[in-house]
């Protein structure tokens, strides 16, 4: 189902995650956020970021437990855990975080 | 009547380039394109029946297909022209005919 | 939990031509959620998966060799290059990309995921694998 953003359209998949990743502008993430009943916190943007600057190195979406290790070492041991991530993304980290950011489903997500 | 072969598949893995050379005539033009752009460089196993066959017939290679395989044009076989889609373009149409060794 | 076991991929192509090189990379991302012992193989055109400067600004084929770096990520760090290949095609371990992982059992040391080996070698790692899957 396509979203609205700031009166602009974009078009997502199936499951919600945006078409073209170049499209992404923050307001998409603040638009899906709000459909979940989520206040996006710096906290959420740094693993939002943290999380394009993955794809655009990598070219792909990690999976969880492969983004938890890397923002652990990016960001402390206190940020690079599950209960810290899950706590910010109840959905899991990986998929809601990625959704988010405009990227596809994490790689290696089953 | 002149032809303009293409070559797509990498020389290591299919016989394409192979059956390319046996069945081109002197004066031809052959394009190396896709994977068949492996067979333009220097120091591979295929490296002298690609200069034998340069003794009669021109080659060419297809420069964005060398660039997406991160081979560097400093190592294409000297004699080799590396040209753009609009010098492929060019290439067919000044041959008759363009065969596709698939 | 079952015994681990060793896989291998073993890829034969050269990437773009044809989709394998990446469906390879695509099921040994998806494959590493399973703590399995993972390698990779390079033989013939395959090697030419792992050639540094790919690019694809003239091409609309997508450069998707950065994928190859996050292996170590996955941890999957033993990728086998094999050394007739290589030299069949003119190529020297220099003109591969430089792949990294970090050991876990060495205090995280960066170390080299790229191990070249001969042909007998590499036929020996085969017999030694409990699954191969080939490319």
């Amino acid at each position: 189902m396509p979203i609205e953003v700031d009166g602009k359209t974009f078009e997502t998949d199936e499951e919600g995650y945006l078409a073209n990743l170049n499209d992404w502008v923050p307001g998409v993430a603040d638009v899906m956020s709000k459909e979940d009943d989520l206040e996006l916190t710096d906290e959420h943007w740094d693993i939002i970021n943290f999380l394009r600057e993955y794809y655009e190195e990598y070219q792909i979406a990690p999976a969880v437990r492969v983004l938890t290790k890397a923002v652990g070492k990016r960001m402390g041991k206190d940020k690079g855990n599950s209960k810290y991530l899950y706590g910010l993304f109840p959905y899991g980290p990986g998929k809601q975080a990625c959704r988010y950011a405009g990227l596809p489903k994490p790689t290696g997500c089953v | 009547m002149s032809i303009l072969h293409t070559v797509n598949k990498s020389p290591f893995e299919k016989n394409s380039l192979d059956e390319c050379l046996t069945h081109s005539t002197d004066g031809c033009a052959i394009l190396l394109l896709e994977d068949g752009v492996y067979a333009a460089m220097q120091g591979t196993n295929v490296e002298s029946a690609v200069k034998d066959a340069m003794a009669s017939k021109k080659v060419y290679a297809l420069g964005p297909d060398i660039k997406l395989r991160g081979l560097s044009t400093d190592r294409i076989i000297d004699g080799i022209e590396v040209v753009d889609f609009a010098g492929f373009v060019d290439l067919s149409e000044s041959n008759d005919k363009v065969q596709a060794w698939l | 939990m079952s015994k681990i076991k060793k896989f291998m991929y073993v890829n034969r192509r050269a990437p773009y031509g044809t989709v394998y090189a990446l469906e390879s990379l695509e099921v040994v991302l998806i494959g590493a959620a399973f703590d399995q012992d993972v390698s990779l193989a390079f033989i013939g055109d395959g090697v030419y998966q792992l050639k540094s400067d790919q690019d694809s600004s003239d091409s609309d084929q997508k450069n998707f060799s950065p994928i190859y770096q996050a292996l170590g990520d996955y941890d999957v760090s033993k990728l086998y290059v094999e050394k007739e290949s290589l030299e069949e095609r003119g190529l020297t371990l220099e003109e591969l990309m430089p792949l990294t992982y970090e050991d876990e059992d060495d205090d995280w040391a960066e170390k080299d995921s790229i191990r070249v080996v001969s042909r007998d070698e590499m036929a020996e790692l085969m017999d030694q694998q409990d699954v191969l899957f080939n490319f």
